[in-house]
């Protein structure tokens, strides 16, 4: 997995709550086998509409995205992810995110940034007056900031999954270094329990 | 894991039972990973999250094709093909599957799946094995879905399995990989949150009308973060297919899992089916499943309680599952939702499924009606809906189709007779899969059609682009193909 640190740009101001997977990429483009590509469909539908935010040059070339609450909301699919990841942003900022997604984002390694309601505010309004007005998410300090340097706030992320990201480890690679825990764990489960294997 | 003391909730006694113990010093553990300090490595695995066993993981076409590549590229096997199950649902035409398959990408993906299973050796449903079917209706259909097991898949709707007693989670695609590698995932454990339903439900009143009605109640996000378990008289009282519905849909109340313990219900459901235990095993895993019930005095991280008696039929109006109203009442305004945000996301809503606030439910006609999907594609919500329709006729405004979960549950209803009452009334009667679910495959809305359907999300687009989509019970959704538009289902009861 690539190291993360700091994501520094401007940022995609996404004004809805509740946004869903379904929405970030619709049913019909996963059926592609591939991990990557997924940036021209992403919100396809909402971008049907020319004033949606994405249509704005203003916005092109946005390492951030700022939405409300419960974003990626619905269902797994982490191609919702690697939508967002070929739009190339690189951090997300809302007062929550949905669980699966917020799982999918720390193994894809985007930042799911949560600040408190009012921040979201100033931040949203902020890139939506001035579409290049800069911030920067810097992983090692846990600061989110303008790049003016007018505003900081403290995240919270948890100090493993932070590290993790810092240092870009691979999760299958340090789950693999537990493998005699894992052998002794299999041992001890009870011989009735299903198998798939058995016809 | 030392033995914990306190009395503990069922989510945390299954979740106590998966936890790979740790046996070596972390730091020692550092040193097995490359690249890291160990003295830095000691610090920061101690803060890791849980390594959780795994004791089911099932597998579909849309959401492994990159967990296997990823295998492939770094050189790794699966490591429990045993413990791994196989279909494909997403995807598969729900017609004319003996031709060849119209859309070319649905077509790679199942031969990639098909392909995946047999170089990894994983047991696969294939298209055409009777067993096919929705993957979260396989499962307990097959018996896999036992009581006290840790069950994941590559899809949100895999809470379904917590009906049965079982702690089943969706994961995304790198997750899955991770447990196709190790059988284990690494995860924060989760708050708990009881959902108690007390009373008795009324007549016409299922299963598909208490979660809608949940979800009305504490919003999209309410169970973020938690495991729900629900409880209460109404909930003991439901079939387990009706326990299947209401723990399949936690996910559209953000919630993390859904749990209901097993009980007698469960355990008749579950008895002689084609992998349940059997002999003394099945005896020695009744005796254990017996204790799996949240112990007295445990306490949950949140609590609500809600009077079965007064949930009546629910339509959803809108584009989240939480945005719904009961059949006899009108679509609200949303000037009257109490935050700026809800208020927006109804107007929205409103706009995009073209309805006026103020319309009365019952007013709003349907050109579809889709029954099937694995919230309600069992054989009991197919008679459930049969009953409704027998004798009478599809509205000539309407198209109707019904798409049971498996192979097993439309030749279940098959030998019943439900086709013949089906398509007498002028459904289609299709082969099985997740269909207008999610529109992946043919079958789905035309821009501006409205459906009445079964499945479980409403999101704008789900059932293909500009569709407009009511959730409902299957009783609600048969109705509403004969009215034409929503009626109260128990005036025909
Ligand atoms: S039936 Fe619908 S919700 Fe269920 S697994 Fe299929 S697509 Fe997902």
């Amino acid at each position: 997995m690539k190291k993360v640190e700091k994501v520094t740009g401007h940022a995609i101001p996404l004004n809805r709550a509740n946004v869903d997977t379904d929405q970030i990429i619709p049913a019909k483009h996963l059926k592609r086998i591939e991990r990557t590509g997924y940036g021209p469909f992403a919100f396809e539908s909402w971008r049907e509409d020319p004033d949606f935010v994405l249509n704005d040059p203003a916005y092109g070339g946005a390492k951030l995205l700022i939405s409300r609450h419960n974003f990626g909301s619905g269902s797994s699919r982490e191609h919702a992810v690697w939508a967002v990841e070929g739009l190339g942003v690189e951090a997300l900022i809302a007062p929550s995110f949905a669980d699966i997604f917020k799982n999918n984002c720390m193994k894809v390694g985007i930042l799911t940034v949560e600040l408190p309601e009012e921040d979201v505010d100033y931040l949203m309004a902020r890139s939506e007056e001035l579409p290049d007005a800069g911030i920067e998410v810097d992983l090692q300090a846990q600061t989110v900031r303008t790049t003016d340097g007018s505003w900081e706030r403290p995240f919270e992320i948890s100090p493993f999954a932070r590290w993790r990201l810092l240092n870009g480890f691979d999760d299958i690679g340090m789950t693999l270094a537990y493998d005699t825990d894992i052998e002794a764990f299999e041992r001890q489960r009870p011989n009735r329990l299903p198998v798939t294997t058995a016809d | 894991m030392s033995e914990p003391q306190h009395p503990r909730t069922l989510s945390e006694k299954i979740w106590d039972a998966h936890v790979v113990p740790s046996s070596l010093q972390e730091a020692a553990r550092g040193e097995a990973v490359e690249g890291i300090d160990p003295e830095e490595a000691a610090a920061i695995l101690a803060q890791r999250p849980d390594l959780l066993y795994i004791d089911l993981h099932l597998v579909h076409e849309v959401t492994s094709p990159q967990a296997f590549e990823g295998l492939r590229l770094a050189g790794r096997k699966v490591r429990r093909a045993d413990l791994t199950l196989a279909t494909v649902d997403h995807n598969v035409p729900t017609a004319d599957r003996d031709k060849s398959n119209p859309d070319p990408l649905s077509a790679q993906q199942i031969e990639v799946m098909q392909a995946n299973a047999k170089e990894f050796d994983v047991p696969l449903y294939d298209i055409f094995d009777i067993r096919q079917g929705v993957v979260h209706i396989i499962g307990p259909e097959q018996g896999y879905t036992q009581p006290g097991l840790t069950i994941v898949c590559g899809d949100s709707h895999t809470s379904t399995h917590g009906a049965m007693g079982a702690l089943a989670f969706g994961i995304g695609t790198s997750e899955v990989e991770h447990v196709l590698a190790t059988q284990t995932l690494p995860q924060a454990k989760p708050k708990t949150m009881s959902v108690e339903v007390t009373g008795e439900l009324g007549p016409g009143v299922t299963a598909k009308d208490v979660i809608l009605t949940i979800i009305a109640e504490i919003g999209v996000d309410g169970g973020v973060g938690h495991v729900i378990e629900y409880r209460g008289e109404a909930i003991r009282s439901l079939s387990m297919a009706g326990r299947l519905t209401v723990c399949n849909m936690s996910i559209e109340a953000g919630a993390r899992a859904g749990l209901i313990a097993p009980d007698e219900t469960t355990f008749e459901y579950l008895e002689g089916r084609p992998h349940a235990p059997r002999g003394d095993d099945w005896d020695e895993a009744v005796e254990h499943w017996r204790t799996l019930v949240t112990d007295d005095g445990a306490t949950f991280d949140r609590s609500i309680v809600l009077n079965g008696a007064a949930i009546v039929p629910f339509v959803t109006w809108g584009t989240n599952p939480g945005q719904g109203a009961p059949v006899n009442g009108r679509v609200p305004d949303p000037g009257g939702f109490a935050t700026p945000a809800l208020q927006e996301s109804a107007r929205r809503a409103l706009e995009y499924m073209d309805i006026e606030a103020g319309t009365a439910i019952r007013d709003i006609a349907v050109d579809r009606v889709f029954l099937g999907s694995c919230t309600n594609g069992r054989i009991e919500d197919l008679r459930a809906a049969a009953a409704i329709v027998e004798g009478k006729q599809v509205a000539d405004t309407v198209q109707a189709m019904v798409v049971p979960g498996s192979g097993l549950v439309k030749m279940q209803a098959e030998d019943e007779g439900l086709d013949v009452i089906f398509r007498d009334a002028g459904f289609d009667w299709r082969d099985p899969g997740c269909s207008m679910c999610l529109g992946m495959n043919p079958d789905i809305l035309l821009p501006g059609e409205r459906s009445a359907s079964t499945s479980n999300r409403n999101f704008e687009g789900r059932q293909g682009p500009g569709g407009r989509t009511h959730l409902v019970s299957p009783e609600m959704a048969a109705a509403a193909a004969i009215a034409g538009h929503f009626v109260d289902v128990r005036e025909l009861l």
